[in-house]
């Protein structure tokens, strides 16, 4: 059990855990940033100065190595530790943008039957200990990629970008986690556009939170950024200041169990000018 | 309906999302088929026939929203409760 921590301003503050936190990243609807928050997160974590498994439980269809830039160094994947070609540890790629960031790949030749929901639980419980993050990215659907991806873990992050189909998605997937027993639940309401909210066009955080009564944790505005960190393979959270950037700044605080309130796009759909002026304030306050 | 429906006169696109979520998951939630609440009811009857006698024809059922979770709310209409509870017959 470790908790590597580098001294930073929050280190002491934080919670003395030392236990592993298996943490899945579902959607259940495809291409509303699983992976892009998985990365992110992941890099997060690490540069708070904590040891992550980021692991990409998209067999067949592996991307997060593309988005955290880190394709070009795999050797063995998560398969290949199941089924014994390799030990764990040299399945691992380390990051060496960020200390104590490491990449658990998917197998992209083989199927999602390649491997059993015990395997995946097993393969989580050897982590745990020796790590204090694992985020696993799980693939899109309710079958058995996403079943197998669930069974390790103990928490889960809810992804659903403000639409109709994503929401349904997301409320069938937290159905599905409550029925698995995970203890945490929380949702990420991603590629929000407040100017559209406002103008009551698109749904708000707000009837988003209000129609799938689960705990949120998370706002990402949508941000251009994000494409390009995509395109480079260097996640935000390493580099940049964006809006999404503080968006996984301030998300990956509150997994630490920080009092940080949600962001204020609730406030700016609802009042506009006078909660921009809010925000700026606050803004002010909380970088100084 | 939250307090946004008195700001807007027209439904936006925002509230017609909105509502069709709220309908959509209530269905999605319950997914129970006609077919099936009625043969809950017709069990229902036959279970609390051993003990009361019921007015069949007043009973009501529903499957109601509450928050995440969705909630099977029966009315029965009792008429008489019978004196003496059948045995268990295997014993």
């Amino acid at each position: 059990m470790m908790s590597m921590k580098k001294d930073g301003p929050s280190a002491e503050t934080e919670e003395s855990r030392m236990e592993t936190r298996v943490i899945v990243v579902t959607s259940g609807k495809g291409g509303v940033g699983k992976t892009t928050v998985t990365a992110n997160l992941s890099a997060r974590l690490a540069m708070e100065g904590f040891k992550v498994v980021a692991m990409d439980a998209d067999i067949g269809l592996r991307n997060l190595d593309v988005v955290m830039g880190l394709e070009n160094r795999i050797v063995y994947n998560m398969v290949d530790v199941i089924e014994g070609t390799c030990k764990l540890p040299q399945a691992l790629v380390r990051d060496k943008r960020v200390e104590n960031l490491f990449l658990l790949p998917a197998a992209q030749t083989r199927t999602k039957d390649a491997v059993t929901s015990d395997e995946m639980k097993g393969l989580c419980d050897s982590l745990r200990g020796e790590y204090d993050f694992v985020l696993v990215d799980s693939p899109a659907g309710i079958e058995s990629g996403f079943r197998n991806a669930s069974a390790g873990a103990d928490e889960a992050l809810v992804v659903a970008t403000p639409e109709v189909s994503s929401v349904r998605d997301a409320d069938r997937i937290i159905g599905l986690l409550e029925s698995f027993g995970k203890r945490s639940i929380n949702l990420i309401v991603n590629r929000v556009r407040p100017d559209m909210v406002r103008k009551g066009k698109m749904l708000g955080v707000s009837d988003v939170r209000e129609i799938l009564a689960v705990d949120m944790i998370g706002i990402i505005p949508e941000d251009e950024t994000v494409v390009v960190s995509t395109n480079r393979g260097e996640p935000l959270a390493l580099s940049n200041t964006s809006p999404a950037s503080r968006a996984f700044e301030k998300i990956a605080g509150r997994i630490l169990g920080r009092d940080i309130p949600l962001q204020d796009l609730d406030d700016l759909e609802e009042k506009g000018l006078f909660a921009n002026f809010i925000k700026l304030f606050g803004r002010r306050e909380g970088r100084g | 309906m939250g307090f946004l429906d008195r700001f807007f006169r027209k439904e936006t696109p925002r509230q017609s999302a909105r509502e069709r979520l709220q309908l959509v998951l209530i269905h999605d939630r319950a997914d129970i088929s006609p077919d099936t609440m009625e043969r809950i009811r017709k069990d229902l009857i036959k279970v609390i026939n051993n003990y009361m006698v019921i007015n069949e024809e007043g009973i009501e059922m529903d499957l109601e929203r509450d928050g995440r979770s969705v909630a099977l709310v029966a009315s029965i209409p009792v008429i008489e409760v019978k004196r003496k509870h059948p045995r268990k017959r295997d014993k």
